[in-house]
């Protein structure tokens, strides 16, 4: 079976390192192909690189609380680049303020997300997530 | 003595250069026209005879050639995405001496096959996909490419998995296979591409009609002229290492620029990442450390209204003092006459304007840029391309600009500028002016002898270009 590949990176003008490399080796060690493309990525960057590396996911990542505003439009753009079907995670500190997580989850699966984690999620939690999505085991 | 020859064969003039290893002097230097519709040996024996009217006749222990004659080495590139294996492979064309007459990015259309076919290049590079990445476009542009009617080598440096797929669908043309010019995302790897594409250079290139004839008179064609001056440049900048393994020296981290009558060629020599500690990210495909871009819209004579769009009438006018419709009505005469040069004050001035205002542009496309990032906690900055700020030294080339007055005035275009301080520009810099038009010729020698070339530069390369 081919390994499957997953472009990780923080979104927007989002600093925060430490997040993305935890989960750069443990996506490794699961078995997956990482492009990481740390931090301040363009919507741009995540689809060339996912174009060129022939990615089967894109997973953002987003502590910095403009999230939402950076993520808008990344399906449609996805769509017309050819990456028809892409998965889309998102996950880091999406929540701002007191909304209810399952209220954010809701905005972001609207955009065209597949799955969105909340602050603190267990990178094996996503893992298996992949995996389900993927059709491993 | 013991006299060696260097040789350009150039796409108008033949140049050639002797220089005596023994004591590391030039002797000389000449030229003739390129004939390579009749016999390229007949221009060749030409420049030597003029050589030795001036030195006497000169008994060479070796003739080594460079190349850019029949239009050099016109290559068409394609690639997938086209800041990453498009720009790859653009980069190591570049870098590997080649004129490019196309870049494609996606999938060939069969307009593109057409303009391709018409352009007929020397060399085709076919790209795209990381390893194990995309496979559908590189695959897509090797079935397109297989319908082309006219033949040429293409060399495939793309995704690794499909490569003998692509060779299978060209069956019947000379295929090459290797490795890819960005194997795993954000690598840069252009180096096998490029030695192969040197290889093809050599073996069918020069073989070809007019330069068999001048076989028996050299030794070697080792490679394009850009090459040459592309090793010159690294030789200069790094020194080497003596036979009796003391230094010699080189001068640092270098931009040089070669503002031809078509076209303004720029290369630099250095590092240009972000330096650690500064809160600068970078962004975009690693930079080659020996860079080459080329500006096929910028040049004195046949580009000539590149440059007055790039910089406007108004940059050449006020730099010239020649009011803007005069800078029209020359430049328009300029540009049908392509021979023309300056005679006189005016036109003088105008060639400085238009020189500086060449150099300008095509160093500024050359170099990288920063953007600045308000973030909540202060500002970011990102860098794409080449910093060039802590270049300290700039070496002017080409016929257009050796023969200048104020070469320092007109090299210091080259400079950062405050008005866009952005763009990653040399801070400040000795100017090394090649008057005696050898650089090519060095980068030549540096293959056998590069002790004695990098001295012959040192002495010959002046500092001459702040008087007036
Ligand atoms: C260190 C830090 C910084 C450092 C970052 C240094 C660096 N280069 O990495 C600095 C000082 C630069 C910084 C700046 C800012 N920060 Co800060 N920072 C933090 C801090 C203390 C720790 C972040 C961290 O490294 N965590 C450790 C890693 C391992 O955890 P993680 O990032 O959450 O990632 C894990 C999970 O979230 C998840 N995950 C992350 N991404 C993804 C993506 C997917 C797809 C999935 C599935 C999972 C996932 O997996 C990761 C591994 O387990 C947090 C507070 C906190 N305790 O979280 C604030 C915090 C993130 N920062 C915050 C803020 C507001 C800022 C600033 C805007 C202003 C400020 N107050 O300083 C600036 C923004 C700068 C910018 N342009 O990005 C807020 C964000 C609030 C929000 N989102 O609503 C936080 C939460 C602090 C707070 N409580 O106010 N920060």
């Amino acid at each position: 079976m081919e390994k499957k590949t997953l472009v990780l990176g923080v979104i927007g003008a989002d600093v925060h390192a430490v997040g993305v490399s935890i989960l750069n080796r443990a996506f490794l060690d699961a078995g997956f192909d990482v492009v990481n493309l740390g931090v301040m990525v363009s919507q741009e960057e995540f689809i060339s690189a996912a174009i060129e590396t022939g990615a089967d996911a894109i997973m953002v990542s987003s502590l910095y609380g403009q999230g939402e505003l950076d993520c808008r439009g990344l399906r449609e753009k996805c769509d017309e680049a050819g990456l028809k079907g892409i998965l889309l995670y998102v996950g880091g500190n999406i929540v701002i303020g007191k909304h209810e997580f399952s209220e954010v989850e809701k905005r972001f699966k609207d955009m065209g997300f597949d799955r969105a984690f909340p602050p603190g999620t267990d990178p094996q939690t996503t893992i298996d997530c992949l995996k389900e999505d993927f059709h491993l085991n | 003595m013991r006299p060696v020859l260097l040789i350009d064969f150039g796409s108008t003039y033949t140049k050639v250069t002797a220089v005596d290893l023994e004591t590391e002097e030039l002797l000389g230097t000449s030229q003739s026209w390129t004939t390579i519709q009749t016999d390229i040996g007949e221009g060749l024996a030409d420049a030597v005879a003029k050589l030795e009217e001036k030195t006497g006749p000169l008994q060479f222990e070796a003739r080594y050639a460079c190349s850019s004659a029949a239009g050099g080495l016109r290559m068409i590139t394609s690639g997938l995405v086209p800041e990453l294996t498009a720009e790859a492979a653009k980069q190591a064309s570049l870098g590997a001496g080649a004129k490019i007459r196309g870049v494609y990015s996606f999938e060939l259309t069969e307009d593109d096959i057409e303009d391709i076919d018409a352009e007929h290049p020397d060399i085709f590079l076919l790209t795209g996909g990381t390893d194990g990445g995309n496979k559908e476009c590189i695959l897509h542009n090797a079935d397109m490419l297989a319908t082309c009617k006219t033949d040429f080598p293409v060399v495939i440096a793309g995704n690794r998995s499909v490569a003998r797929t692509c060779a299978k669908k060209l069956e019947g043309r000379e295929v090459h296979i290797v490795e890819n010019v960005m194997p795993k995302f954000g690598a840069l790897n252009i180096k096998p591409a490029q030695d192969k594409i040197r290889e093809i250079f050599l073996k069918r290139i020069v073989e070809a009609k007019g330069y068999t004839k001048a076989q028996s008179l050299i030794d070697n064609i080792a490679m394009p002229t850009p090459s040459a001056m592309m090793q010159a440049m690294q030789l200069l900048a790094e020194g080497c290492e003596n036979p009796d393994g003391s230094k010699e020296t080189g001068i640092g981290d270098l931009l040089a620029v070669d503002v031809g009558g078509a076209t303004t060629d720029i290369y630099s020599v250095c590092d240009g990442m972000p330096r650690a500690g500064m809160d600068t990210i970078f962004k975009g495909l690693p930079e080659p450390y020996i860079k080459r871009t080329v500006e096929g819209d910028i040049g004195m004579r046949y580009s000539i209204h590149g440059i007055e769009e790039a910089v406007g009438t108004g940059y050449i006018s006020q730099l010239s003092g020649i009011p803007e419709d005069r800078c029209r009505e020359m430049i328009d005469y300029l540009g049908r006459n392509t021979e023309v040069v300056p005679t006189d004050a005016e036109s003088e001035a105008l060639d400085f304007a238009l020189a500086s205002g060449a150099i300008k542009t095509a160093v500024t496309r050359h170099a990288g840029r920063l953007e600045e990032f308000y973030t909540m906690n202060g500002i970011a900055y990102m860098q794409t391309g080449k910093d060039l700020r802590e270049i300290r030294q700039i070496i002017v080339t080409g016929g257009s600009l050796i023969h200048t007055k104020r070469t320092g005035k007109i090299a210091s275009a080259a400079f950062w500028d405050p008005q866009d301080p952005f763009s990653l520009k040399p801070k400040q810099a000795d100017i090394w002016v090649d008057r005696s038009y050898i650089l090519a010729a060095m980068g030549l020698l540096s293959g056998y002898y590069p002790g004695t070339a990098l001295r012959i530069m040192k002495k010959e390369l002046k500092k001459d270009g702040y008087q007036e």
